[in-house]
């Protein structure tokens, strides 16, 4: 395992919880860029080398802006005067402990008979890119129809109104 | 104390999932809902990418493939979620998700 999984998880695990407990909602973003990169690197040292880089391009270097940006334009950095939690916060919560409590107990009742250290796939952007013009490329031509048509979608609906379009 | 490698990371997947789906269901604010929501996704990229890892047959790349497409999947998803979120504000003045209980404005 090492200590450096332990440290990288430490600091995944402390961002997340920065991201949905802080009262400031920019602090909530830059905490959950600091998540973003603990799994990059926990991608990193599992030797998915291009998903790694892959997970900093988009979420640090797009979702992780766009979230910024968004909080911005809807001035949600007010703290609101009641509070930033929902009133059913305690039901969310006991539906989140249940749910960990759930996959944790999965987890260690299968861990003896998981699979042990393995040698290191050696996995070249070569061969990920063959592959994705061979066996993946009805997958990838999907993805762009997808994302051509999320972000057609996302400029049309945040697009201003008209007056008196109504 | 874990026995293998990859129960430290089911581990670590599930505790970042259990984070975001609490976060998604006590926040109030649109935005840090879909924080929750990112942090689910890319605790279930980990899962497919430690499986892959740790799987029988890594050369074959599927698990990792299903993380770069789902981390493509969730690009679009965010655009979209923000530009929903950016929307509702301009017409209900506020995110704050206790106060937006109408779908008609």
């Amino acid at each position: 395992m090492g200590i450096a999984f332990y440290i990288i998880s430490a600091l995944t695990v402390c961002g997340g919880l920065a991201a949905v407990l802080l009262k400031n909602t920019v602090h909530c973003a830059l905490a959950l860029t600091v998540a973003f990169a603990g799994l990059a690197l926990l991608f990193l040292r599992l030797d998915a080398q291009f998903a790694g880089f892959a997970q900093i391009l988009v979420y640090i270097g797009a979702v992780a802006i766009l979230v910024v940006f968004a909080i911005l334009l809807t001035r949600g950095s007010d703290t609101p005067k009641d509070g930033v939690f929902s009133k059913t916060w305690l039901a969310g919560l006991a539906i989140a402990a249940a749910v960990f409590s759930v996959l944790g107990w999965a987890v260690l009742q299968a861990a003896p008979w998981l699979p042990h250290e393995t040698v290191a796939p050696n996995v070249t952007v070569n061969q990920i890119g063959e592959a994705l013009m061979g066996r993946y490329v009805l997958p990838l031509e999907i993805v762009a129809v997808l994302l051509t048509a999320a972000l057609v979608g996302a400029v049309i609906v945040a697009m201003h109104e008209k007056e008196g379009a109504k | 104390m874990i026995a293998t490698p990859l129960a430290g990371y089911l581990l670590v997947a599930a505790l970042v999932f259990a984070i975001g789906l609490a976060g998604a269901l006590t926040r109030r604010n649109a935005i840090l809902v879909l924080i929750g929501i990112e942090l689910m996704l890319n605790a279930a990229n980990l899962n497919l990418i430690a499986f892959w890892r740790y799987g029988p047959h890594p050369e074959a790349m599927t698990g990792m493939m299903f993380a770069i497409f789902s981390i493509a999947v969730a690009a679009a998803e965010a655009a979209v979620g923000l530009g929903l979120v950016i929307s509702i504000y301009r017409h209900a003045k506020t995110t704050d998700l206790d106060q937006i209980n109408r779908m008609k404005g």
